[in-house]
């Protein structure tokens, strides 16, 4: 059962049928289309959208810390096309204990992008290869961009090396 | 066990490791008898040829890269954290800092981002001076990639030359602005100063000197055997992996590929102008170069366009709940007085909504997505960079290349750590 502004869209009936309510939710924000994706299916909507939709690079990926409203964490996909000129959004909400499904075997290029989520979130990345700190030091300890680790303060901290 | 095996021993088992790892190359067994030769050396973080502070740890057979992972984050300041703590307005200058070659194309991305949340209709004169600055930026950009990438392989000379060109440029952003390179000049609804008194035949002169000096680095390189020598048939990666990479910019368009946000998403009236997205097959350094080169002709030109047909009007959009009023206005009129106050105190509010902006930056696909949870502070600031795109591609690139061909590559890279590591 797609959602009603979709429901034409031969891309969209495509990842429909192979994996049925993957879809959840559609929404038109003012630079293009936002599809919200049931957490358990992004890497297999992904895999579809690459394959039939013609997604050939992913442009991004990044997280929105919604704290304190649950579910907490929404993660973003920018998805490009080259062939049909065309941008999408992949967006999928979860709470703070859940894991995604990397896309990394999708698209290489999500490597370092999945890296800094889970640094600056920690949000795991389930399948992902090498899910360890990319922009803080490895022995840091919390996630800066969630919105409960503060912006001002000090803390130091030296590698052990 | 002896020594000398556990050491083997332990390199194979991190091997084990490394082979699950994407970004990294695989190790092929008939290399393996040479484990006991190989060497891992750090490239960086104070390595001239990184320009920044970028750490490659390089295994090395002989003089042969066998693999190569880059290790970035040595810059990091937490720009998008900060964005969070601030009012709109209070973030452009941070968005200087991230790219500090290109800092005007960061000031438009992120200008046009709130705009398109507020709705902002901006007039034509404020559109076509920021593509006239904008394109002035990628010269600028373009002059120091030729002159620091032409000195890592060897060649002295351009640097001068390019480095002596960018001064006028910088010099231009400086009138105009009051900063040489933290320029902050493009603003949500337009721009920050009026154009100063004089700019036309500033710019129109200083143009006129710059393609002189593009040609002449072009004299000096484009059929140099030395140059050729060291830039042909290297670099080189199939086109399929780049953009599964997330590879863009140049490097794509040196590989073939015709893409261009300022041509395939226009925006700041750039289909008003007429210019060529230059591209080339060869998809090796010397390709890269092609590129680039044909690229600063091209945005001579569009600076010429922009200079004829200058509309006249106002420099900024009529929204006096965004924009600062007149400091005239301010002493005379008590509205705007009070828009004043209300704009340094509070901020101005941005409908609720997401949006992610494309801009061509010199280095690529530069986005910008900007969440508002209807405050005056933005809720998530996401910089879609193209260095760290372009980066995440050099272990594959280095893979199986000597030692002193991994300068050249970096070199026709162009990336910017501040860019990267945000």
């Amino acid at each position: 059962v797609l959602p009603e502004a979709i429901a034409q869209n031969p891309i969209a009936i495509t990842v429909d049928q192979e994996f049925p309510s993957s879809i959840v939710d559609v929404a038109t924000a003012v630079d293009g289309p936002v599809w919200f994706v049931a957490r358990e299916h992004i890497a297999n909507v992904c895999r579809v959208l690459k394959e039939t939709g013609g997604f050939e690079q992913l442009s991004g990926v990044t997280g929105v810390d919604w704290w304190p409203s649950e579910p907490r964490f929404e993660v973003m996909y920018f998805l490009h096309s080259f062939r049909h000129n065309a941008r999408l959004r992949l967006s999928v909400r979860l709470q703070e204990n859940e894991e995604l499904d990397s896309v990394v075997r999708v698209w290489r290029g999500a490597n370092w992008y999945e890296r800094e989520v889970f640094d600056l979130f920690g949000v795991r990345f389930n399948g992902h290869p090498n899910l360890e700190r990319i922009m803080m030091p490895a022995d840091w300890e919390g996630h800066p961009l969630r919105k409960d680790y503060p912006v001002h303060g000090h803390r130091y901290s030296y590698q052990n090396e | 066990m002896k020594e000398g095996e556990a050491h083997v021993a332990s390199l194979d088992a991190e091997h084990e490791l490394a082979i699950e790892d994407p970004s990294g190359i695989e190790i092929a067994p008939d290399q393996r008898s040479s484990l006991a030769r190989r060497m891992t050396l750090n490239m960086g973080p104070q390595h001239p040829s990184t320009h920044g502070v970028l750490r490659v740890v390089l295994e090395l057979d002989g003089e042969t890269i066998l693999k190569a992972r880059p290790e970035i984050g040595y810059l990091h300041t937490g720009i998008e954290k900060q964005c969070e703590g601030r009012k709109y307005q209070q973030v452009v200058p941070l968005t200087d800092r991230a790219d500090y070659l290109s800092n005007l194309n960061n000031n438009l991305c992120y200008a046009l981002a709130v705009e398109k949340l507020l709705g902002l209709e901006i007039p034509p004169m404020a559109q076509w001076m920021r593509v006239m600055l904008c394109e002035l930026q990628r010269l600028s950009s373009h002059l120091v990639w030729l002159g620091t990438s032409a000195m890592d392989i060897g060649a002295m000379t351009p640097y001068f030359y390019t480095f002596r060109d960018r001064e006028e440029i910088l010099k231009i952003f400086e009138m105009f602005s009051g900063q040489r390179m933290m320029t902050s000049y493009i603003r949500p609804g337009g721009l920050a100063l009026e154009p100063p008194r004089g700019w036309h035949t500033r710019v129109a002169k200083v143009i006129d000197q710059l393609i002189h000096g593009i040609e002449e680095c072009d004299e000096l390189l484009t059929a140099n055997p030395i140059w050729l020598d060291r830039t042909r048939g290297v670099g080189i990666l199939p086109l399929d992996v780049m953009v599964d990479l997330g590879i863009t910019g140049p490097m794509l368009r040196a590989a073939g590929m015709k893409v261009d946000a300022r041509k395939d998403s226009p925006h700041s009236s750039y289909d008003l102008f007429d210019f060529e997205v230059p591209t080339r097959t060869a998809n090796d350094v010397y390709a890269r170069y092609e590129v680039r080169m044909e690229e600063m002709r091209q945005s001579v030109r569009i600076v010429r366009q922009a200079l004829d047909g200058m509309p006249s009007g106002p420099w900024r959009a009529d929204a006096p709940h965004v924009l600062l009023p007149d400091r005239e206005k301010m002493k005379t009129q008590m509205e705007s007085l009070i828009y004043h106050f209300k704009i340094v105190t509070e901020g101005f509010r941005v409908p609720a909504g997401s949006v992610y902006q494309v801009v061509e930056s010199p280095r690529g696909e530069l986005g910008y997505y900007v969440v508002s949870d209807g405050t005056a502070h933005p809720h998530r600031v996401f910089m879609r960079t193209p260095s760290f795109g372009n980066l995440q591609s050099l272990g594959a690139m280095l893979e199986g290349i000597l030692l002193s061909d991994s300068v050249a590559v970096m070199g026709s890279m162009d990336f910017v750590l501040g860019d990267t590591d945000r």
